[in-house]
């Protein structure tokens, strides 16, 4: 393959202009050449015989004049064994690697392999010679800490090949050949355990989508119970600064009942990948007992990291997760946040002098969107076997004002939407999901009709609230005080979840089952008190007691005790019809 | 290679066009014309037609002004002899020392590896009781201090600048006042706090490119003494003066403009400064502290809604004192669960009790009758006010949690302020301890929101004033 080079003819920002004689192609990766480093760009506009790239990189230094180099190919990934622990930035350069060769900084253009090329993973062959294989069909296995990680034929070969050789079971690098494959029309390929993929486009080497149904358990009341996310479903997290949004998300990342998790910080501060990264070692997985970094793979481009990259990490991370839901496996894929990936396209855009939609965002923004949480979804493969990818994505409108295109596109493409609210980060109820904005179109783990009159108890206590505002409390009906005290309540104990009690911070669906059972069973019990003052303190006193109930685990003897103690507690208050 | 060009043909804003050949960008060039010298910089190459940004203003430059290509892009000399100078955003010297030439390091430099970053721990003593004691600073922390234009935000980080326990300041000002601008040397000079400050500063009569360089400057050099092991602090004012001055710039390269005229580039522009905030694994520290103005105190203004999205809590400056409301250090809790046990009980309750005492001063400003309970808390938030929040107060973090502690005896009873017994009988001061307080605090203590067991870390943006449920407090006593 001859080499096609181009010349700088100009440089603005993070974008060169290149001419270019033979033929290029549409993201192709280029590499403008100064001194002896190379950068990484991006082809993203031809004109004749001109190509705009943005660099992935510091222009500065670059020259008119400069060569560039292009590869041929679009911005790819590599994907294989190893994967797994990884902490990489948004173009898969793995950071620890790069911070023992260039020390404290990221110095650019320098790019190291993503996945170790000396570890010897031990392969076992299913395929066997003579087999009529497609792409996506296992070849054979090797074990990834507590996965199996299957070894596929690559997903670019089209068509159907015939296995011509396997390799025997044994120690391999990823780079040694572990199969030969022969095509149609005789001509053999040599597969190895990874291959590349470029990361704008989908994985489509599954038989079919289906339609997400089975629910993904959060541990999060309000999300299980009331806004429910589906594997395979999307969900989107917009709120104002200081919400929780990253802490929500750092939760969901910790207790989420799925195999994998990869989780693309873009554009946000450093300081909480470090939490990350330095934490999630330590921490132990709750289903398998192994550190939660054996499960999680995290891309890192921090709000100072270069822009082009930015957008480069949220489909680096869809597509690790959906290589990894070839494998039959349950993958989420956290984005963080989704607004900062909208800004860097808007920079490019602007840097390339196209006519502005809404806010300066490209015409195109709401498309592109689409596309990426369209990325997400529940497939059965090739063998049967289904896997999922869940997508979450968290949005920063500017002013926490919900009515900005970044997050109206996403609201149209996605399944869930838990939309923080300042008021209620503000007096401290955590999570800050609204409770009455929020919405989801998946099933909850609860039984329906109790959520739908939970839901109501909270519609119409906030309009008693808003009611008592102006009337005050003494002009407010008994019954509708009554109802009042019952949302806070549902409020308090239910929707409210202590991140920082090991208990309270993630409540199984069985125990989000049982305990909803409960407190729906008080909602809906007539009770009746002398004065509202006698009222008020009977639901502190419960409120207390079923916080204390929250904190116990539930084989307890002290979570029956006191779920005894509330029932006593209610049915003393309780009008016998 | 130090080709002089003569033919400049179009001056616009600051900007001026050659052609020339062989030009890098960003590379340093100096345009010199009848009223003078200034450096420039490349911003925008097309072909043979480059664009320069002239630092001292395009103001003067003249069609055949001499243009000379220094081969090199922004440096900023770096030594221990920075130390107790001024300079201009340019970094000239404004102090008439000498100019310093030796050691020069480029600006504007590769980010940090998050790898390489570890989790803060060390928490900044300011002496000033509404950071230490209720939204503590951490070192490697960036916070902003979010007021409206008039508001003391200087001398604020004038006091912080002379009682922070760090080893260098760095001052980098940006349109900043000329009096602000002798202030902030006269008294780090009063108090010996400048033999151990460089400051950078940009008037508002400066050319307005130099106020771009500032912060990029200050960085460069606090990075540096970071990377020998110093702990630096490094004082911005003001951010919403650097923004204004992008956005000049970017409407002048007629740049699309995003929001209220401001570069679609905003956020990564000031997260690529403030993100230089670190703790070195293995080396030294920079914590940022910049005052942001809030145009018609509107916090959803682009420069502070941005600058929220990407610091690590903000303070919220209002009538002169810090808002124990809205303000918020998110990295808080990595420190003062170390500090004394009390810390967090203390820094709840008070915030509390204040939040009532706001509530209470509705009420009576709307002609309610005021109850006993509600004459405790004015008493209570006229001394908080006076005693804790005024600006001027400088005491110590365990002075300051001891007079909590006073001022919390002085108005209530223990079971009053729902604080848990066991911290009541090791700080309540008066040794005469009832012993009904113990039972009584018991029942409130599990209602009180931000009790601090429950470690609530992230959340600590104390309720709002109408939010009545979420301080319980005052109805259960009363009940």
């Amino acid at each position: 393959m001859t080499q096609v080079q181009g010349t700088i003819v100009g440089v603005n920002g993070n974008m060169i202009t290149v001419e270019f004689e033979d033929a290029v192609s549409m993201n192709e990766v280029g590499y403008a050449r100064l001194g002896d480093l190379r950068l990484m760009s991006e082809i993203v506009r031809i004109r004749g015989k001109r190509a705009d790239l943005q660099v992935f990189e510091d222009t500065a230094g670059l020259s008119v004049g400069d060569p560039v180099d292009f590869t041929g190919e679009m911005l790819s990934v590599e994907l294989g064994p190893g994967l797994l622990t990884q902490v990489y930035d948004g173009l898969q350069n793995p950071l620890p690697k790069l911070a023992e060769e260039c020390g404290f900084f990221l110095q650019r253009g320098t790019y190291l392999p993503a996945l170790p090329r000396d570890t010897k993973w031990i392969y076992t062959p299913t395929a066997s010679v003579g087999d009529t294989l497609t792409a996506g069909e296992t070849l054979g296995t090797v074990p990834e800490g507590m996965f199996e990680h299957r070894i596929m034929v690559p997903f670019r070969l089209r068509g159907s090949y015939t296995v011509a050789s396997v390799a025997k079971a044994g120690e391999y690098t990823i780079e040694d050949t572990i199969a030969t494959l022969t095509d149609e029309s005789g001509d053999s390929v040599e597969v190895s355990m990874m291959q590349r993929w470029p990361v704008k486009l989908p994985i489509q080497a599954y038989r079919e989508r289906l339609r997400p149904t089975e629910p993904l358990v959060t541990q999060s009341r309000t999300v299980d119970t009331f806004f429910p996310v589906a594997r395979g479903g999307t969900y989107c997290v917009p709120g104002p600064f200081g919400a929780g949004k990253t802490v929500l998300q750092q939760l969901t990342s910790r207790y989420a009942d799925v195999d994998i998790v990869v989780i693309a910080a873009c554009g946000e501060r450093a300081g909480e990948v470090v939490e990350t990264l330095r934490e999630f070692p330590e921490l132990d997985d709750p289903r398998t007992g192994k550190s939660l970094m054996d499960r999680t793979v995290i891309i890192c481009n921090t709000s100072s990291m270069p822009v082009a990259a930015r957008e480069a990490s949220v489909y680096t991370g869809v597509t690790l997760a959906s290589y990894y839901r070839q494998m039959g496996l349950n993958v989420l894929m956290l984005a963080d946040s989704t607004s900062r990936w909208a800004q860097a396209l808007r920079e490019t855009s602007g840097r390339l002098e196209e006519i502005p939609g809404e806010e300066a965002f490209p015409a195109y923004l709401e498309s592109v969107i689409a596309s990426f949480y369209e990325r997400g979804g529940v497939v059965t493969l090739k063998d049967g076997t289904t896997g999922s990818v869940t997508i979450g994505g968290t949005v920063s409108p500017a002013g926490g004002n919900f009515d900005e295109p970044v997050t109206q596109g996403t609201l149209k493409v996605v399944g869930a939407f838990h939309g923080l609210s300042r008021a209620r980060s503000d007096a401290r109820r955590y999570p800050a999901i609204d409770p009455l904005d929020s919405w989801s179109k998946y099933e909850s783990v609860v039984d329906n009709a109790a959520v739908e009159a939970g839901r109501s108890v909270l519609q119409r206590g906030s309009e008693v609230g808003q009611m008592m505002k102006v009337v005050g409390e003494e002009g407010t009906s008994q019954d509708d005080f009554m109802l009042y005290l019952k949302s806070e309540y549902l409020d308090s104990t239910y929707l409210q979840q202590n991140a920082f009690d090991p208990v309270d911070s993630a409540t199984s669906a069985e125990r989000q089952q049982h305990v909803f059972g409960v407190i729906s069973g008080f909602l809906q019990a007539d009770l009746s008190f002398k004065d509202k003052t006698t009222a008020r303190s009977f639901f502190h006193q419960l409120t207390q007691t079923t916080r204390d109930w929250n904190r116990a685990e539930m084989e307890s003897q002290e979570f029956k005790d006191i779920q005894a103690r509330l029932e006593k507690m209610v049915s003393e208050v309780t009008v016998n019809a | 290679m130090h080709k002089v060009y003569h033919r400049v043909h179009n001056i616009a804003g600051n900007v001026i066009n050659i052609r020339a050949e062989g030009v890098r960008y960003r590379e340093l060039a100096e345009v010199t014309s009848r009223t003078g010298t200034s450096l420039a910089q490349v911003i925008r190459l097309q072909d043979d037609e480059v664009s320069l940004q002239v630092f001292a203003g395009a103001r003067g430059v003249a069609t055949d002004a001499q243009v000379r290509f220094l081969g090199h892009s922004m440096q900023v000399p770096y030594s221990e002899a920075l130390l107790g100078r001024i300079f201009t955003g340019a970094a000239n010297p404004r102090d008439r020392g000498p100019e310093l030439a030796e050691n020069l390091i480029e600006i504007g430099g590769p980010s940090v590896n998050p790898a390489k970053r570890i989790i803060p721990r060390n928490m900044v003593r300011t002496g000033i009781p509404m950071i230490d004691v209720f939204n503590t600073l951490v070192e490697s922390q960036k916070l902003p201090i979010f007021a409206r234009a008039g508001e003391p935000y200087n001398p604020l980080l004038a006091r912080i600048a002379l009682q922070a326990e760090v080893d260098v300041i760095v001052l980098g000002g940006m349109g900043l006042k000329h009096d602000d601008y002798l202030y902030f040397r006269d008294t780090l000079e009063e108090s010996g706090a400048l033999s151990r400050t460089v400051m950078f500063v940009h008037t508002a009569s400066d050319p307005i490119v130099e106020c771009l360089l500032v912060p990029d400057i200050s960085l460069a050099v606090a990075e540096q003494f970071a990377l020998e092991g110093k702990r630096v602090l490094c004082l911005l004012t003001d951010m919403t003066s650097f923004a204004d001055a992008m956005k000049e710039i970017a409407i002048t390269m007629e740049q699309i403009p995003s929001n209220r005229g401001y570069p679609g580039d905003l956020y990564s522009q000031l997260a690529s400064r403030y993100e230089k905030a670190v703790d070195f694994d293995g080396a030294g520290s920079i914590t940022i502290l910049a005052a942001t103005t809030m145009p018609g105190d509107d916090v959803t203004h682009p420069v502070p809604d941005n600058t929220g999205y990407i610091t690590e809590g903000q303070f919220y400056l209002r009538d002169g004192r810090i808002e124990p409301f809205g303000s918020l250090s998110r990295l808080k809790q990595q420190v003062n669960g170390d500090t004394r046990d009390d810390h967090r009980t203390i820094m709840d309750t008070l915030v509390q009790l204040y939040a009532a005492y706001r509530e209470t001063l509705e009420k009576q400003s709307m002609g309610f009758r005021m109850s006993d309970w509600d004459e405790k808390l004015l008493k209570y938030g006229d001394r908080f006010e006076k005693e804790m929040m005024d600006l001027t107060v400088n005491i110590p973090l365990e002075g300051a949690l001891d007079l909590g502690w006073q001022i919390l005896a002085d108005c209530f009873e223990p079971m009053e302020t729902g604080i848990q017994s066991s911290l009541i009988d090791a700080f309540w001061p008066r040794s005469a301890s009832q012993s009904e307080a113990s039972s009584s605090a018991e029942a409130t203590e599990d209602k009180t929101p931000g009790k601090p067991d429950e470690g609530d870390a992230e959340e600590d943006t104390p309720a709002e004033a109408e939010d009545t449920e979420a301080k319980p407090e005052p109805e259960t006593v009363e009940a």
